[in-house]
């Protein structure tokens, strides 16, 4: 398993543009990065909050919705996120995302 | 009467009867009294002086004998009391006075007319409750005046006078206890002991010894008790003070008659002779209640205690966010692989990578973040509305003192302060004219003017100069560093470091300095303009032989060595500059103390000389300054030099790409030199900067342009080190080049001006400009490009107007001709002063500079204008190529068909054989008829032959 995660990754990582990925766990917590370790903790912990906000907010909106994806175009760089769709998953309380920088 | 008569025979007896009665105290002699008192006029209201016996009477007896008293006092003769009264005085109080009485205190018989005349008699003004009676000492005194020894008071005359209160106390006696009828205190001391104890002293009279007994062991407080009313007189004061009515009141009538009331008042006038007193003069007097002085003044002062506020607040902390206070919970490395292996790990990579790959690719194909709206309308308004396509006037300046009736030679703006220009004034004379006004001209000064917008009226400093300035240039690094050449070849360098405040002054900010200055305490020069003058001036014998056309500062992160050599700059200080002039050559000068040694020298033979208030930032060069390389421009052919007036190199301040190229050539020692170059001196262990080109364009005063590489090499058959041969030259101007300027856009790309015309050049196209205007009608004076607008330039011309060229409109034509000064220009040089305003400062031959704004239109790039215009110059560049081929085709194709004509003819005549004496004649003949036949019709065309008498050619 851990193989196919690393050769996915690397795929994603191979884009053009691509500067860093990093998996996070549904705490917040980093499990996998490319990127250095302050870093790293910044954007999981700046991050997670913000998808878990924009996520409730999609899902106040109409219940029976969930967000998929959430790009965010900054000035000098993009960020990707994507949390799992807890209503496939079997485990409500895991919530992930892959946080790629994809510099403009 | 028969009193007086008695008075000294009775005295006697009395005194006699008197003392019986007090050694003796027998009953019979109370009697006696008794009886001799009835026979008294009851009326009298004497106390009867035998009233002194009864001293010692028994206390059983007291008010029987007060009774008796009574009866006899009005039996007593008066006569018979005054002659008592001198007579006890002497004796009797020794004994009774003795006993009770305290010090000072004397018994003292005052007779009925003595009590009379002090308002105290005996049971009416004092009564036994009421003893005491204070009698005024003013009044004894006056007694005992009038009265002299009859005065009762007399035996104490001395005591009363010594006496220091007011008023003297004396008490009734009322049962003679002490001998005589009243007791007198004669002391402060004694009178308050009397008043004190009267109460003492009466219970002494009454029943002494069981009341001292009972005050001893009880002291009870028996409240006092309303007592009935007992009228001592005072209702009678109260009636005598009040007001009664005693008359009936008066009653006044006063009538008027009826029709008289509320009738109109009428006034008139009335002589004052009329009636006697029909006047009164009113007239001022001084009241003398009001011409008192103030002499004293009472006034107080009251101090209070100083008040002091204080306050105490407790510390605020900021808060912070608890986010970034902690540690952010991390996995181990063994967790994180743990949690790396677990299935749904996996599963969600899996999953989301899908999406993360469209997004990746969405990105990949088109830039969805590319805003249309900034791109919209291309060349909508490229040259649209006319409206806003004009210059406006902005600002002009003019001295009447300094720059009237003097061309401006030279116009910069100031690098770094906005609003401030300068420009140099020279006379407008040509040389002959100057020689021969050699007198006025040295006389004037020559002077650099730099004006700001804030003062448009007075320069803000006036730079001196040696001679004329033809050109001058700020340096871009130290702007308050400026360098001039000037007309006779020197280069002359100031430092207005003292005066750079003044120039950053705003606008406006002239006047209100004035106010800030004490009154009184103005200085006289704060408004005149401050002149500056030169700190140095170069060797003149290692100067230039002709005025100094062109100068400019080398770029900031360059230098060039001795050799020619372009270095990098560590120190990233402009100190180099180049100038030309029309004695054939580009000098390149240096501002660095080169030999320390020598500058010492020079520095202690010269303190002395350098001016007052002149900054010695350039002493070390002043007099001594000499040109580290020379480039001479000569001929590739034999026949003169070039005599250049504008050049043009193609580093320029602020582009530090020949360094980076530099760097990336030798990477290894690069940050060594960058860290080491800093503040240190040019060592020669500089880095040679290998992508700088070393070729300089030059225009000459006969309209060529040259190009040159400044770097000496040895020459071949002298083998002296030398400037080599230019690398090519075109004659292209019809007069003398007075622009070389540079695109800032394109730095292969330069613009000349010289005569009538002007051409483009692009740096590594030799065979000539890639374009060339036709002959202006008029003289141009000068060019420049746009700042901002790679394709626009602006020139001047004599007739005081101003092209405007887009070559992306027209080249063939300005886009724009507009006339700014009724005078000739002679410079331009337009600058961006901020984001939004553009100014092109314009100096004409009258010594005017006008500020003009360039409109939006002329001042904003067009989108992708700098791709268009390069690739309008790669078209041109083409053009040039094809243009350079056809002519070398014709050239061939020419060359081909001269050499095949020669060829042919050469044939021919080979062919032929040297005609025969025969053949010649045929040919002379038939030469001679065509020639006849050639006249006559000619002769017929102009009719002066007629057909018929054609003479025949062989007659």
């Amino acid at each position: 398993m851990a193989a196919e995660v690393e050769e996915t990754l690397k795929r994603i990582q191979g884009h053009r543009g691509v500067t860093g990925t990093i998996v996070v766990n549904s705490e917040g917590i980093p499990i996998k990065t490319t990127l250095d370790n302050s870093t790293t903790v910044q954007y999981a912990s700046l991050i997670h909050s913000l998808t878990a906000k924009a996520r409730s907010t999609v899902r106040d909106i109409d219940p029976s919705n969930d967000l998929k994806f959430l790009r965010i175009r900054s000035r000098k760089n993009e960020i990707m996120c994507a949390p799992v769709r807890t209503d496939m998953k079997g485990n409500i309380n895991i919530l992930m995302h892959i946080l790629i920088l994809f510099l403009s | 009467m028969s009193e007086s008569d008695n008075k000294e025979v009775s005295s006697e007896g009395n005194k006699e009867e008197t003392e019986k009665n007090v050694e003796d105290n027998t009953a019979e002699n109370k009697e006696a009294a008794q009886t001799e008192e009835k026979e008294k006029d009851s009326s009298q209201p004497e106390i009867d002086a035998n009233a002194n016996a009864e001293e010692e009477v028994p206390e059983g007896k007291k008010a029987e004998k007060k009774s008796s008293k009574m009866k006899a006092k009005p039996g007593k003769k008066e006569s018979r009391t005054k002659e008592e009264v001198v007579e006890p005085i002497g004796d009797i109080p020794e004994e009774a006075v003795a006993e009770v009485l305290p010090e000072n205190v004397f018994p003292l018989f005052m007779t009925s007319k003595t009590q009379e005349i002090y308002n105290c008699k005996c049971d009416e003004d004092v009564t036994e409750e009421n003893p005491f009676k204070f009698i005024p000492k003013s009044d004894i005194l006056e007694d005992m005046k009038m009265r002299a020894a009859v005065c009762d008071f007399h035996p104490f005359k001395q005591q009363i006078l010594d006496y220091p209160g007011d008023d003297v106390l004396i008490v009734y006696d009322y049962e003679f206890k002490h001998g005589q009828n009243f007791i007198v205190a004669l002391t402060e001391e004694a009178k308050e002991i009397l008043l004190k104890a009267p109460e003492a002293e009466e219970g002494e009279g009454g029943e002494d010894g069981e009341e001292e007994e009972e005050d001893d062991t009880v002291y009870m407080y028996i409240p006092p008790e309303p007592k009935d009313w007992v009228s001592l007189g005072s209702e009678k004061e109260i009636e005598e003070s009040s007001v009664k009515e005693t008359r009936r009141k008066l009653k006044v009538s006063v009538k008027r008659i009826r029709r008289e009331f509320g009738a109109p008042v009428q006034f008139s006038d009335r002589n004052v002779g009329d009636v006697k007193d029909g006047a009164i003069d009113c007239s001022s007097y001084d009241d003398q209640n009001f011409d008192i002085k103030r002499i004293e003044l009472d006034k107080a002062v009251q101090a209070i205690s100083e008040q002091v506020t204080e306050g105490t607040q407790t510390d605020w902390k900021y808060p912070r966010n608890a986010n970034t206070q902690t540690y952010p919970r991390e996995y181990t490395e063994d967790e994180q692989a743990a949690l790396v292996q677990t299935k749904q790990c996996g599963d969600f990579v899996q999953e989301v990578a899908f999406d993360f790959h469209l997004a990746l690719q969405q990105n990949e194909i088109m830039n969805v973040f590319y805003v249309d709206w900034i791109h919209l309308g291309d060349g909508d308004d490229a040259f649209g509305s006319k409206a806003d396509n004009h210059l406006k006037e902005y600002q002009s300046f003019t001295d009447l003192q300094f720059s009237k009736d003097k061309m401006i030679t030279c116009i910069q703006w100031h690098p770094t302060i906005k609003g401030v220009v300068a420009t140099s004034v020279a006379e407008k004379l040509s040389f002959d004219q100057r020689i021969d006004n050699a007198a006025k001209v040295i006389m004037t000064p020559s002077l650099i003017l730099i004006w700001s917008f804030a003062d448009p009226i007075h320069p803000q400093l006036i730079l001196e100069a040696p001679d004329d300035i033809f050109s001058f240039a700020f340096n871009p690094t130290d702007p308050n560093h400026i360098v001039g050449g000037c007309l006779n070849g020197q280069i002359v360098m100031w430092d207005i470091a003292a005066h750079a405040d003044r120039l950053k002054q705003q606008r406006g900010s002239n006047r209100n300095k004035k106010r800030t200055v004490l009154p009184g305490f103005e200085d006289p020069n704060a408004l005149k303009t401050p002149i500056v003058r030169y700190c140095a001036v170069s060797s003149i014998e290692h100067s230039h032989k002709a005025p100094v056309t062109d100068i400019q500062w080398l770029p900031d992160h360059m230098q060039i060595n001795k050799m020619g050599v372009p270095q990098e700059n560590g120190s990233l200080q402009c100190t180099q500059l180049l100038s030309c002039a029309t004695d054939h050559c580009v000098m390149l000068w240096d501002t660095k103390a080169s030999k320390m040694h020598q500058t010492a020298m020079y520095d202690e033979k010269r303190k002395s000389q350098q001016p007052s208030g002149v900054p010695d930032t350039f002493k070390h060069l002043d007099l001594t300054w000499k040109p580290i390389l020379r480039v001479t421009l000569s001929k590739s052919e034999p026949g003169g030099d070039h005599a250049p007036t504008k050049f043009s190199i193609q580093e320029r301040q602020g582009d530090r790409s020949a360094l980076m190229s530099g760097t990336e050539n030798r990477e290894g020692d690069s940050t060594q030199t960058m860290q080491g170059g800093f503040n240190k001196p040019s060592s020669g262990k500089e880095r040679t900067l290998q992508g700088v080109k070393t070729y300089v364009y030059v225009g000459t005063e006969d309209g060529e342009i040259v190009y040159a590489d400044w770097m000496p090499q040895k020459d071949q058959d002298t083998g002296k080190i030398q400037t080599p041969k230019p690398a090519y030259y075109h004659v292209t101007h019809d007069g003398p080049v007075q622009s070389m300027q540079r695109s800032p856009f394109f730095k292969d790309v330069l613009l000349s001006v010289g005569g009538w015309t002007l051409a483009l050049w692009k740096e590594g196209v030799s065979s000539g400009p890639i374009l060339e205007s036709s002959a202006c009608h008029v003289k141009l004076s000068c060019a420049a490009w746009s700042p901002t607008r790679p394709g626009v330039f602006f020139v001047a011309k004599v007739d005081g107007s101003v092209d405007v060229w887009d070559l992306l409109d027209k080249t063939h034509e300005p886009a724009l001709t507009q006339s700014v000064s009724p005078t000739a220009i002679m410079q331009i040089y337009p600058f961006q002063v901020t984001q939004k305003q553009q100014l092109i400062a314009v100096g004409d031959i009258a010594g005017t500079l006008h500020i003009l704004e360039i409109p939006w239109s002329l001042r904003q790039a067009t989108p992708n204008e700098t791709t268009s215009v390069a690739n309008y110059i790669e078209r041109e560049v083409k053009r040039r190529a094809f243009v350079v081929e056809r002519w070398n085709f014709r050239e061939r194709e020419k060359r081909e068909i001269e050499a095949e004509a020669k060829k042919k003819a050469g044939g021919m005549a080979a062919a032929m054989a040297p005609p025969t004496e025969e053949e010649k004649e045929l040919r002379l003949r038939q030469e001679y008829e065509a020639y006849l036949h050639e006249e006559h019709n000619f002769l017929r065309e102009l009719g002066i032959v007629q057909d018929e008498e054609i003479p025949l050619p062989a007659a």
